[in-house]
């Protein structure tokens, strides 16, 4: 097998782009888990429920603003939903051990899944990219998909946004240092109950713009929620719980690892990511850069 | 006194519940000697799995691992080599312990959930190998109409074997948790710090904790295999351990016989549920928060909960 320069930088950003996707719905995990302490499993449903929101709201309007007003109020529906379920239920839990809560998040999934089996049912849906954004451009004289450029430039928006909100807003600095001391940011007069409630809608709403930007590159299906959150786990781990730009880090060795498993062996080629996260677990159990925990 | 009584009493129920379960499919229909034996397997495994979480305190997050690679090494003993089905079945638990083995070595270096999440991506790594080794595994489609020894091919026969093995395992895991070994792997997870200051290699008795209870699981994926004739690769997925998981949690963490309860009621759920709606998780789920909420230590927990002071109340009487 032999390979052009343009084929493998083709690959390699569609990799790339694909990792867009996973680092978003990454950072929100990984954020609510620096913050909150929660594994929380149903994330990935959060995410499957984004990417059903953003079907039914393109089907809504004639021709493509259906899905850019998709882009807008697929992860705002997530969001209200993850307040429901924070204000209604997380919040009593948070000084439960860790296994607890994972398996409690577990049965919020699980609620969660059939929920949209009931909204949506159980066939394949499918999701069109806006007409401005389909097609492909030529690359190097290959052809590259536009919807995977379109994600390679809106990955490294949502980073600066998520940067600027934990960085440069007061919620934000309180969230991290609520991820660091609870007790003492609670002693200083905050409301840390609803610092947690923020953080994790914030986390959550950024599980709903993946799944609202995954849904036009894959058929939207059920079960698409537990093959991405042991994906996630295993990117927010290597990156480095809690740190965003491990999140980063973690999605592109996922993302990429597997699209040239997809050009040199496409039968094992989601066992090549897995042999990568491997390697990093091994050589660094706490991942690749500093985590909060 | 009061201790032995408790005892003999106990000794009847389980007797006579296990009469009840010898003569159970002479007249039972096969449906429900199906169901049953289903049972036992997952009771199993769920077992196996409260040896390292409820015994061990370990973050065992990739337990269904075992279990598949238990029944996958059954499945191609008896598929792809000419080499007698015994043979096989013994090679299931052993394919199992050598796997835990290997993980395990790697994993106890670490703790908590870095001890779990470096065994969810080695056992998933197991897993996609498993899934896309179409000419070997058979891939997603799994293993199917694997031949079955004549003593054991009747459905019933098949009962009466898994529960046999259930037992013998019942009471070999009932010997091991209260042998030496096993009160060190519980003082371990009530305090590793003080069992390392002591002197104890608590590494190597997590690891052997690790290798014993999955030894079990692969026993469970032989049995599974010894009832079904086929393997699938979702065996070796993730959730099925998050399954496994909530077993271990409906019933109870600490409790021997919790497990056994958690996983007879997710299996009638999801056969009888399942049956009259397709959202049998969504009831699930909820009693799982039920549970979460209101009853921490499960069912059996609690039961054993109710039912202590009164025994330690009795006691100090009797002094």
């Amino acid at each position: 097998m032999t390979f052009g320069p343009a084929e493998l930088i083709c690959q390699l950003l569609v990799g790339i782009s694909r990792s867009m996707i996973m680092f978003i719905v990454c950072a929100g995990l990984s954020f609510v888990l620096g913050v909150l302490r929660i594994p929380n499993i149903a994330h990935g449903t959060l995410y499957m429920i984004g990417a059903f929101a953003t079907f039914s709201i393109t089907a809504m309007f004639a021709g493509s603003a259906g899905f850019w007003i998709a882009l807008i109020v697929a992860p705002l529906l997530v969001a209200v939903v993850s307040l429901v379920a924070e204000r209604a239920l997380f919040c009593h839990l948070y000084q439960r051990e860790h296994l607890m809560l994972l398996l409690f998040t577990f049965a919020i999934s699980l609620i969660l899944g059939d929920l949209v089996k009931i909204v949506w049912g159980a066939e394949y849906k499918s999701v069109s990219a806006p007409a401005l954004l389909k097609g492909s451009v030529s690359l190097l004289g290959a052809s590259f998909p536009r919807y995977n450029l379109f994600l390679i430039l809106v990955g490294p928006l949502v980073a600066i946004a998520i940067w600027l909100f934990t960085n440069k807003t007061k919620i934000g600095k309180i969230s991290r240092a609520a991820a660091v001391d609870r007790e003492m940011v609670g002693v200083l007069g905050i409301n840390v109950s609803w610092v947690f409630a923020i953080a994790f809608v914030i986390g959550c709403y950024l599980a709903g713009i993946g799944g609202a930007l995954v849904a036009p590159t894959v058929s939207i299906t059920l079960g698409m929620d537990h093959t991405l959150i042991i994906e996630a786990f295993l990117i927010v781990i290597i990156g480095g719980l809690g740190n965003m730009w491990g999140a980063l880090v973690g999605s592109l060795i996922f993302g990429i690892t597997h699209s040239f498993g997809v050009l040199f062996w496409p039968q094992f080629a989601i066992v090549f990511p897995y042999i990568a996260v491997v390697v990093v677990l091994l050589l660094r159990p706490k991942g690749l850069l500093k985590s909060v925990w | 006194m009061f201790k032995e009584m408790v005892h003999s009493k106990w000794l009847g129920i389980v007797a006579g519940m296990l009469v009840v379960l010898l003569v159970l499919p002479l007249f039972a229909p096969r449906f429900y000697v199906y169901i049953l034996a289903l049972i036992y397997v997952t009771a199993l495994l769920a077992m196996s799995l409260n040896m390292v979480v409820g015994y061990g305190g370990m973050f065992q997050f990739h337990h269904a691992v075992f279990y598949g690679v238990g029944a996958y090494a059954v499945a191609l003993m008896i598929t792809k080599t000419s080499m007698p089905a015994w043979i096989g079945f013994m090679a299931g638990p052993v394919a199992a312990a050598v796997t835990g083995l290997i993980i395990g070595w790697f994993c106890v270096r670490l703790t908590k959930l870095y001890f779990g999440m470096l065994q969810i991506s080695l056992g998933s790594l197991i897993w996609a190998i498993v899934f896309r080794w179409y000419g070997f595994t058979g891939g997603d489609d799994g293993i199917h109409g694997v031949p079955m020894p004549s003593l054991i091919s009747s459905l019933n026969s098949s009962y009466y074997f898994i529960l046999i093995i259930l037992i013998v395992c019942l009471v070999l895991m009932y010997m091991i948790i209260k042998s030496p070994f096993g009160s060190t792997l519980q003082a371990i997870r009530d305090n590793s710090q003080r069992c390392e200051a002591v002197g104890i290699n608590v590494r190597r008795y997590q690891l052997g904790g690790i290798v014993v209870a999955t030894f079990f699981a692969g026993v469970a994926g032989v049995l599974f295999v010894a009832l079904e004739r086929s393997v699938f690769a979702e065996m070796l997925f993730w959730v099925m351990s998050l399954e496994i998981f909530i077993m271990c949690l409906l019933g109870g963490w600490f409790t021997f016989a919790g497990p056994i309860l958690g996983a007879a009621v997710t299996v009638a759920l999801r056969t009888f549920v399942g049956r009259y709606t397709e959202y049998w998780t969504l009831i699930l789920g909820v009693m799982l928060i039920l549970v979460i909420f209101f009853l921490p230590e499960g069912v059996m927990g609690f039961f054993q909960g109710l039912f202590k002071p009164k025994v330690k109340e009795a006691a100090e009487r009797g002094k």
